[in-house]
């Protein structure tokens, strides 16, 4: 057991290291796909009304005339520097606006995994082990319409119930403006809350975050339903399972110890791979609840040609992605005992 | 709880199993022409339009914001346009943007995942590297970045879409060659001296093709998906084209009073996105040997 997790924390730290290189490509290749797009940050920001000698003005101020490779460099420095250059549209350090948003993200797509995971795992059960039975396709249209559902209009819907019609739940941004946020420490305000053993700001915080996260969570769980219920479905047809059974094993330890096991190995690792579609959703969802997150961050910045703050989005997008596909592979290895590095 | 686990009772119900499978495969189809119906019906209501839409989708007819009832079935939105009419004229969009996205997808996912699969080696790797950074990046966001880039119009709009979905035909297709490609009837043709374009139009495509159907409906609801999202964004369509999209970008901050102007178009994005997922759902039911095998399996063994 000491061999293999110690090859576990090798296979991690190579993985740390190799993260350099690879977010140095990314950046490199965002820094040329925006140079080569059309439309710049200050046309883009000030319109065609500006004056043009202000326009150029700025312009020369921002280095955008320099030559692409000092451009590159300038750049790349205040990457090492670690502030990650300065927002065009805001005039704040890219690394601030992303300490001020990547919370508010973090907490909106860890809250919505939950909840898809839960309705996902738990309906795409039911549903696999009730095979072509009524209850299996109820479960699949569900999981088909959820899915399918466009996720700005579900959120408006839920927040025309739940917040104006029922009045149980607030309908925008992350913390009531009349109680004082906790203070900062991780940046995330349930934990931030908890830390500073205020009750009341926690309960408001995770008040503002029922509504997104279900939104955004019972969409997703829509994918979920299904490839749990197809692996659930595998895994009680597979060899092991008929072994199991014919060992005079009950139905249910079956389930539990063989079938469900060996069934959410690819689940979890497809949930690591939906992480894109977490943040894409995040973006109409912020949009939708005025939660100032990462993904209306991003939105701004590429419709503004921002190009720092494009450019730290990515860098945090690729750890975070980095980070995600080490927490799955680390998670798959303690599920499967077969998984090792 | 012995309900709960019913597959375990196989061997009681074995003598159903018949009646079970063959029940299984007609709600499939059942499934499918509910899919293939809906989808129809709004082909054509879109092609209708003209004639049964009881008012012009761009005139003024109403107060704005008039309730559901008498000659507006469905109210009339902040300009006083009548929502029913926008709708029923709305749906050439999303039609449109399906057409044209996923022909682009796949015209190109298509022939560079026959190639990449076949061929196989350092093209092979190279291609597989470059669809999948594609893939693992958030779709939304890229298609955000090319109609950015690209500007309005439904032209721009489906390549955006389209940037998307080329990895999904992509890996899809590839790896289905790559599979296809190691039976003993490909090999004995190539052995056999035939040219290798033969091969893959006479024994590789017609295997793979069946994926294609699946795909098909799952990229087609994507894509009217990811129109409405950009279209909210406000990244969509110029304004002036009756769009579902599009009226719910512009009605959606007065959700709480007209809810009308927002919930129809949202809901007839629903239907149609759904139903295209039911013809998906369906055969790939039908298609999939890999769930269907289990079932002959036990069928055979009890």
């Amino acid at each position: 057991m000491a061999g293999s997790s110690a090859s576990l924390r090798a296979y991690v730290i190579a993985r740390v290291i190799l993260m350099v290189p690879m977010l140095l490509l990314l950046l490199t290749f965002t820094f040329l796909l925006l140079r080569v797009a059309p439309g710049d940050p200050v046309n883009a920001i000030y319109g065609e009304r500006g004056n043009p000698q202000v326009i150029d003005q700025i312009k020369r101020e921002l280095g955008l005339y320099d030559p692409l490779y000092v451009q590159y460099f300038t750049y790349l420095r205040s990457v090492f520097t670690g502030n990650m250059g300065t927002s065009i549209l805001t005039s704040k350090p890219v690394i601030e606006e992303v300490q001020d948003r990547m919370p508010a993200t973090l907490e909106l797509t860890f809250s919505s995994m939950i909840v898809a995971s839960v309705l996902g795992i738990g309906l795409g059960t039911f549903a696999g082990t009730r095979r072509d039975r009524p209850a299996d396709y109820g479960t699949r249209i569900f999981a088909a319409m959820a899915y399918n559902i466009p996720i700005f209009w579900f959120g408006l819907i839920l927040k025309l119930i739940f917040g104006l019609w029922l009045g149980w739940l607030p309908v925008s941004g992350r913390f009531s403006p009349r109680l004082s946020p906790p203070p900062h420490v991780t940046g995330l305000y349930t934990i931030d809350s908890l830390l500073a053993l205020d009750l009341r700001a926690f309960v408001d915080s995770v008040a503002h975050l029922i509504l997104p996260s279900l939104t955004l969570g019972i969409v997703l769980a829509g994918f979920f339903i299904r490839i749990t219920r197809v692996n659930v479905i595998q895994a009680m047809g597979s060899d092991f399972v008929e072994a199991a059974r014919a060992r005079g094993i009950p139905e249910q330890a079956v389930f539990f110890q063989h079938a469900l096991k060996n069934a959410l190995v690819p689940v979890i690792t497809t949930m690591g791979l939906t992480f894109a579609l977490l943040f894409s959703g995040a973006i109409l969802t912020e949009t939708v609840f005025s939660f100032e997150g990462m993904g209306r961050f991003v939105f701004l910045a590429i419709s503004y040609r921002d190009y720092p703050a494009i450019q730290g989005a990515v860098v945090y997008y690729g750890i975070l992605m980095v980070v995600i596909s080490l927490f799955i592979d680390i998670l798959n290895a303690f599920v499967d005992p077969r998984i090792r590095y | 709880m012995a309900g709960w686990f019913a597959r375990g009772r196989i061997s009681v119900v074995g003598r159903l199993m018949g009646s079970f499978l063959q029940k299984s495969r007609t709600i499939a189809g059942v499934i499918v022409w509910i899919g293939i119906a809906i989808v129809l019906a709004i082909i054509l209501m879109a092609m209708l339009a003209p004639f049964i839409a009881p008012f012009d989708p761009n005139t003024k007819v109403a107060n704005p914001e008039t309730a559901p009832g008498g000659p507006f079935l469905m109210g009339t939105d902040r300009s006083g346009q009548d929502v029913l009419s926008r709708i029923i004229w709305g749906a050439r969009v999303p039609l449109a943007i399906i057409a044209v996205a996923t022909t682009m997808s796949l015209v190109i996912g298509l022939p560079i995942g026959l190639l990449s699969g076949f061929v196989g080696g350092r093209l092979d790797r190279i291609l597989v590297l470059v669809m999948d950074s594609i893939y693992a990046f958030p779709g939304l966001l890229l298609a955000i970045v090319v109609a950015a880039i690209i500007g309005r119009g439904i032209l721009n709009i489906s390549f955006a879409i389209a940037v998307v979905y080329i990895p999904t035909y992509f890996r899809v297709i590839r790896n289905h060659v790559a599979s296809v490609k190691q039976e003993p009837y490909v090999e004995a043709a190539m052995a056999l001296g035939m040219p290798r374009r033969r091969v893959i139009g006479r024994y590789v495509l017609p295997n793979v093709a069946q994926s294609i159907p699946v795909i098909f409906s799952v990229n087609a609801a994507d894509s009217v998906l990811t129109e409405a999202g950009l279209t909210f964004l406000g990244l969509g369509l110029p304004p002036g084209i009756p769009d579902w999209g599009f009226d719910i970008s512009l009605n959606w901050q007065r959700f709480d009073a007209v809810w009308w102007a927002t919930f129809y178009p949202g809901l007839f994005i629903l239907i149609l996105t759904t139903a295209l997922t039911f013809i998906g759902e369906g055969l790939n039911d039908i298609l999939n040997p890999l769930l269907r095998k289990k079932e002959y399996k036990s069928v055979a063994e009890a």
